[in-house]
């Protein structure tokens, strides 16, 4: 039974690492950070992804790709909470020679399995590792690859969903941040996806739909995900964009924009640990 | 004996299995025609198909090359550079990733199918991204070598091969030297440096100056990234003056390579022959190596200009 507290003080201290680290480096994406904090924390600290800060190439490991590698920063707090590297980098983010870059760098930063950040490429390079890793029930390592709801507007992520169904690769775990924002406004009136879900199932995947700030639903949600077989599993968790910071929350300003000094302090102040949870 | 480049594409790859090697092939609904096809029926399990989906086929070779393996990709040379070039610098290169990319149907030879499949620009997309090798070798037995070097080389490669049957050049127990252009003639008036399908153009045009009493040096620039810089310096530094050859644009190709190292490090009047900034057409391959002026004919005559 994974702890549902530690998960959501880890959340939490995440994503105040999120605000803190974006305001210290004066650009990025808060909105879409917080929004995955609670399904990131839940993959690293709940035990669903089986992982070792110590050794951050244990054959072992499963592999968690960041798809929607603009929340570079949910990825760098938890790779940070969990003792990958010291938290001391996450103020060097986006700054000259930072290990910590935009976008995530598989090159630079210790535990980032795969470079990522132009959208729709994850979910392909996730096939391929799950291809090439091997199958249940001899090898359980899971591929979980965690998109954007607006990055599958990428005609190349159906391209990666008919490989995987066709592929039958049932150590393949797909995550849909469904935050329902995007640059450009709302993802129904920028291009409207229509029902994710039921896209996936007519794709021949297995899907399950969750609430993406419940950290227990979360918790069960990725567990059958994982523990599906005879093809690949898709988990879309409906979240909130900009979650935990009233004045980030819906508002798709909040994508790719630092908070000044006062509003850091302001998100900060929402964020307390000793007052609760983030959801 | 004149075997296409593409044929040792699937011969490559069976050997490579049977070695022990690694690989697999990721081809996008392709695979009769880039040969992959031979892995497919010798080595199933190393064989990925993925449809007409180009973005798709270089990404999930990426994953694979993630897990451990040797990754090749299929595919013609027009989608999986041109269309997929996002994945290629994005995914591959930035990360050093082991796919080694692998196209048949580069260049005015694939013919009749005409200019949306005749790849001229593909040198040029793929030698200025970062950790990006490009060879492109001239015959079946260079192709051969060229595919087992990318495969036995970490990191990313781009081969390019063609459609139609190239005079051989090499011997088969060819080694291919990533790195390393080739001097198979040697003269004093002039260098002619080429790649591909032109080496054997190169050969036939030295001949012919031979007869006229031009003494022609003949490099193949099998490496076009990155280039042999001593082995053009020594040449020019001889000759005086350099023809280029290949079957690819005149902009950003071979000859753009070579001008750009010898313009800095030893210039000399300089030609070079190849697509002149146009698409292809529909045609037989030796009717379109005659339309573009891509024939021995054609380096004779650009060698003679040099010559004054």
């Amino acid at each position: 039974m994974p702890d549902f507290e530690l998960i959501r003080e880890k959340a939490t201290l995440m994503r105040r690492d999120i605000v803190e680290m974006i305001a210290e480096a004066r650009s990025g994406h808060p909105g879409g950070s917080l929004s995955a904090a609670d399904i990131v924390a839940v993959l690293y600290f709940g035990g669903l992804l089986r992982h070792d800060p110590a050794d951050p190439n244990w054959p072992e490991r499963d592999r968690f790709v960041l798809s929607k590698g603009h929340a570079a920063p949910v990825l760098y707090a938890a790779l940070a909470e969990a003792g990958y590297f010291g938290r001391d980098h996450l103020k060097t983010l986006r700054k000259l020679g930072s290990m910590l870059q935009g976008h995530p760098d598989s090159k630079k930063t210790p535990g980032v399995e795969v470079s990522t950040g132009s959208l729709g490429q994850g979910l392909s390079i996730s096939c391929g590792l799950a291809a090439g890793l091997g199958s249940k029930p001899d090898d359980d390592r899971t591929v979980f690859c965690l998109m954007g709801d607006g990055e599958l507007q990428e005609g190349q992520v159906w391209e990666a969903a008919m490989f995987a169904s066709h592929h039958a690769l049932e150590n393949l775990v797909a995550i849909v941040d469904e935050n329902g924002l995007q640059i450009d406004g709302a993802c129904t009136e920028v291009m409207c996806l229509g029902h994710v879900a039921q896209k996936f199932i007519a794709f021949g995947w297995h899907a399950i739909e969750v609430d993406g700030h419940d950290i227990s639903a979360l918790c069960d949600a990725l567990a059958a995900a994982r523990a599906h077989e005879g093809g690949p599993a898709v988990v879309v968790a409906h979240t909130v964009k900009g979650k935990g910071v009233s004045f980030m929350e819906g508002n798709a300003g909040w994508h790719g924009k630092a908070p000044s000094a006062e509003e850091t302090a302001q998100a900060l102040s929402e964020l307390s640990i000793t007052e609760g949870s983030a959801s | 004996m004149s075997r296409a480049t593409r044929e040792a594409f699937g011969d490559a790859l069976v050997e490579l299995a049977r070695e022990g090697v690694d690989v697999v092939a990721v081809e996008a609904d392709l695979s009769k025609s880039t040969t992959t096809a031979k892995l497919a029926d010798a080595f199933p399990e190393r064989f990925f198909n993925v449809g007409i989906a180009e973005q798709n086929m270089i990404d999930v070779a990426a994953g694979l090359a993630v897990s451990g393996k040797v990754a090749f990709t299929g595919s013609f040379a027009v989608f999986a550079t041109g269309r997929a070039y996002d994945q290629v610098r994005n995914t591959v290169c930035y990360s050093l990733l082991d796919v080694k990319i692998a196209p048949t149907h580069s260049g005015v030879t694939v013919g009749p199918d005409g200019g949306s499949h005749q790849m001229v620009e593909d040198i040029a997309l793929m030698r200025v991204l970062p950790g990006m090798r490009v060879l492109v070798p001239a015959d079946y037995n260079a192709a051969k070598a060229a595919l087992r070097a990318a495969a036995l080389n970490p990191g990313p490669f781009y081969v390019r091969l063609g459609r139609v049957a190239a005079p051989e050049v090499y011997p088969q127990d060819f080694e291919f030297e990533v790195g390393r252009a080739y001097v198979l003639r040697e003269g004093t008036d002039v260098t002619i440096a080429a790649c591909g399908v032109e080496v054997s153009e190169a050969l036939t045009a030295a001949e012919a100056l031979a007869l006229e009493g031009i003494s022609a040096e003949v490099i193949d620039v099998a490496t076009v990234k990155p280039l042999d810089v001593a082995t053009l310096v020594a040449s020019v530094s001889k000759t005086g003056r350099i023809v280029t050859c290949e079957e690819h644009s005149v902009l950003g190709g071979m000859g753009s390579a070579v001008s750009e190292v010898l313009s800095e490090a030893c210039p000399v009047p300089t030609r070079r022959v190849g697509v002149a900034d146009v698409f292809g057409t529909s045609g037989e391959p030796a009717e379109l190596m005659e339309y573009f002026g891509l024939t021995s004919t054609h380096i004779v005559a650009a060698a003679k200009e040099l010559l004054g």
